[in-house]
C-alpha cells in the first residue's frame, strides 16, 4: 500500500482533480497530439512562443490520473523557460522515471515539483502514462502534425 | 429462465467442486506482492491446467517430429497426435467432419483466412459486409482491409444503450449487396450473448454466410455449428485454457473445397512444379509450413480438460458468479456497469466515477486482483458508451465468490487513495 501512496502523492491528486492551463489556446502557434494506445489517453498541447521562450502553454484531453498531473504540472514548468531549459527539464525527468538511480541522484532538486513522480519508476506500465505530455511538447515544438503515440 | 431449469442451473453451481479445479491449475497457486493472485482477466486469456502444460511437454519431450510427411516412427507419432488434437476439435464443436477444422494462429488469422480466401472472390465494388457495433477490432480490421481493397462497404448494426444489438436495424441491413456477415457470439468487451441463431437464420433467409467470431464463447458454452447452420466458426486455444499461437477455423467442407489457399508454402500442396502447383484438399491447403504442433496437442487436452469439467456444469456455474458479481459490484459508490445485455457472459465491463480505468487497474493490482483496464481491443464499443476505458473483470470457472469479494474490496481503496 505505501508503493500505491508513494505513486499517488498529494500533488498529483491535486492536479489530476484541477489541471492547471487545462483548455485550448486560442492563439497558438504550435500544438500536438498525443496518445497512449494502451490504455486510451488522449491529450493535447498547445504553444505560444517568443523567440525561443514559451510565452503560454496549454493542454486538454483525457486521461489517468498520472498522464493528466503531469501534464498540468508540465505546463507549470515549461512556461516561461526557454526551449533547451525546457528540453533539459524532460531530459532530468525521464531520468528520474527510468535512469539509473545512481546517476540521477541530484536530479529532484533540479526539477522542482515534477520530482512528485518519482514513484512512477516503481510502475514501469505507468511510465508511459507520464511521459505523453512531454512526447506531445516536443511533437509540437518540433511541429509535427502527425499524432504522437506512446508505442 | 422457467423454474425448472433455474433449479438444474443451481443443481449444477452447487455440485460444482471449485476448490478441486483450482488445484488443478498451478497459476491459482501465484501470489503478486505476497498476496494470493486473483486472476479476473479471462476474456484477455485464461490460465492453463496443468494436463494442458504436461500435455505440451510431453509432446516435447516424446514425440517431438514434424507431421505429414515423415516415415519414421516419431513422424508418425507426432502427426497421429497432431489429427488426433483435430478429431477432439471437431468433436468439440460437433463439425460434421474432421476435415472441417483448419488449425490457424488463432481467432485473427480465422477471421484473414475467411477475408482473404473466401469473401474476397465474392466482392464486387459496391457490395456490402455487415458486422455488429460489438465487434472486436479483429473482426473489423480485415473486413475494412477487404472493403478498401475491393471498393466495398462495411456496415455496422447498432448497440442499444444496454449493449444488445438493434436487431430491427441488423435486419434492415442485410440486403441484396450484402456478401458476408460477420458477428462475434459473445462480446469480449461488455459480455452481451448474442441472439446468434436468429442472426444467422435472418442471414441465411438471404442466402448470406455468416462467419462467428467465437473466441469468447468457446471456452464458456456448448457450442455445435450444426445446430448453428454457421458456414464459419472462428476461435482460440488461448481462451480455453489451452496453448498461445494456435486456434482454428470451422468451415464448411464445401466451401473450403472451392476456397484458393490462405498462404503458399509446403504442407499445402499436392504437386509442385515451375509450371503450376497443385493444392491440397482442405485442411491441409490452409496449413501451409510446419504448425503448431505442440500447439495443437495442448490444445486438444484443453478440449479434453473442458469436456471432463462439463461445459453446461461451467455454464451454471459462471452464470452464478456472473449474478452475484453483478449485485455486488452496482453496491459499489459511483460505479457504472457498461453492457447489461438481456443475456450475459462473466464479463463485467465498468467505469467509477471520474478515476480511469488505469488507475483503477493499478489499485486493484496492488491487491493482487488482475482484471483488464483499456479498450480491450473495441474502440467502437468505448465510443458507443462515451467512455476512454473501462475496467474489465471477466470471470472463468475456477474463480471464486471469495476473489469477487476482494474486487470490491479493492474497488473500495479507490476512495482511499483519490477521495469523494
Amino acid at each position: 500500500m505505501s508503493d500505491l501512496m508513494d505513486l499517488y502523492q498529494e500533488v498529483i491528486l491535486d492536479h489530476n482533480k484541477q489541471p492547471r492551463n487545462f483548455g485550448p489556446l486560442p492563439d497558438a502557434d504550435h500544438q500536438a497530439e498525443g496518445y497512449n494506445p494502451l490504455c486510451g489517453d488522449q491529450l493535447k498541447v498547445y504553444l505560444k512562443l517568443a523567440g525561443d521562450v514559451i510565452e503560454d502553454v496549454h493542454f486538454d484531453g483525457s486521461g489517468c490520473a498520472i498522464s493528466k498531473a503531469s501534464a498540468s504540472l508540465m505546463t507549470e514548468a515549461v512556461k516561461g523557460k526557454t526551449l533547451a531549459e525546457a528540453e533539459e527539464l524532460f531530459g532530468g525527468f525521464h531520468d528520474l522515471l527510468t535512469g539509473d538511480p545512481s546517476v540521477r541522484a541530484e536530479a529532484p532538486a533540479k526539477l522542482g515539483k515534477l520530482a512528485v513522480f518519482e514513484g512512477v519508476r516503481e510502475f514501469p506500465v505507468r511510465v508511459k502514462c507520464a511521459t505523453l505530455a512531454w512526447h506531445t511538447l516536443q511533437a509540437a515544438l518540433a511541429g509535427d502534425s502527425e499524432q504522437v503515440t506512446t508505442e | 429462465m422457467t423454474d425448472a431449469l433455474a433449479k438444474n442451473h443451481a443443481d449444477a453451481a452447487t455440485a460444482f467442486d471449485v476448490d478441486s479445479i483450482r488445484r488443478d491449475f498451478p497459476a491459482m497457486q501465484l501470489k503478486v506482492y505476497g498476496k494470493p493472485l486473483a486472476y479476473l482477466d479471462n476474456a484477455a486469456t485464461s490460465q492453463k491446467p496443468e494436463s494442458v502444460i504436461e500435455a505440451e511437454a510431453h509432446w516435447y519431450r516424446e514425440s517431438c517430429a514434424n507431421v505429414h510427411r515423415g516415415v519414421h516412427a516419431l513422424s508418425v507419432k507426432a502427426t497421429a497426435a497432431y489429427e488426433s488434437a483435430r478429431q477432439k476439435l471437431a468433436g468439440f464443436i460437433n463439425a460434421a467432419n474432421t476435415r472441417e477444422i483448419v488449425f490457424v494462429r488463432g481467432t485473427t488469422d480465422a477471421i484473414n483466412l475467411v477475408a482473404g480466401s473466401f469473401a474476397r472472390n465474392r466482392l464486387d465494388p459496391g457490395d456490402e459486409i455487415v458486422i455488429s457495433g460489438l465487434e472486436h477490432h479483429s473482426n473489423i480490421v480485415p473486413w475494412q482491409l477487404l472493403c478498401e481493397e475491393r471498393g466495398a462497404k462495411l456496415r455496422v448494426a447498432r448497440l442499444d444503450d444496454r449493449g444488445d444489438v438493434d436487431m430491427d436495424e441488423y435486419a434492415r441491413l442485410l440486403s441484396e449487396r450484402t456478401r458476408m456477415v460477420a458477428l462475434s457470439h459473445i462480446s469480449n468487451a461488455l459480455g452481451t450473448i448474442n441472439p446468434i441463431e436468429r442472426m444467422i437464420e435472418l442471414a441465411h433467409e438471404r442466402d448470406i454466410p455468416v462467419l462467428v467470431d467465437g473466441a469468447q464463447a468457446a471456452p464458456h458454452k456448448k457450442i455445435d455449428v450444426q445446430a448453428l447452420g454457421c458456414e464459419f466458426y472462428a476461435f482460440s486455444s488461448h481462451k480455453m485454457f489451452g496453448p498461445t499461437g494456435v486456434g482454428a477455423l470451422y468451415g464448411r467442407l464445401d466451401l473450403l473445397s472451392e476456397m484458393p489457399p490462405y498462404q503458399g508454402g509446403g504442407e499445402m500442396i499436392r504437386t509442385v512444379s515451375f509450371d503450376k502447383t497443385e493444392y491440397a484438399e482442405p485442411p491441409a491447403r490452409f496449413e501451409a509450413g510446419t504448425p503448431n504442433i505442440a500447439g495443437a496437442v495442448g490444445f486438444g487436452a484443453a478440449v479434453d480438460y473442458l469436456l471432463k469439467v462439463g461445459l453446461d456444469r461451467i455454464e451454471a456455474y459462471e452464470d452464478e458468479l456472473l449474478a452475484y458479481a453483478t449485485e455486488r459490484l452496482l453496491k459499489v459508490p459511483d460505479l457504472r456497469l457498461i453492457g447489461t445485455a438481456r443475456r450475459k457472459a462473466a464479463v463485467l465491463s465498468f467505469v467509477v466515477g471520474d478515476v480511469h480505468a488505469h488507475d483503477v487497474g493499478t489499485i486493484l493490482d496492488q491487491e493482487g486482483v488482475a482484471i483488464r483496464t483499456g479498450h480491450h481491443c473495441a474502440q467502437p464499443v468505448m465510443e458507443r458508451y462515451g467512455v476512454p476505458a473501462t475496467s474489465r473483470a471477466s470471470l472463468a470457472f475456477y474463480n471464486t465468490r471469495e476473489e469477487v469479494d476482494r474486487l470490491v474490496a479493492g474497488l473500495g481503496r479507490i476512495r482511499e487513495v483519490f477521495g469523494g
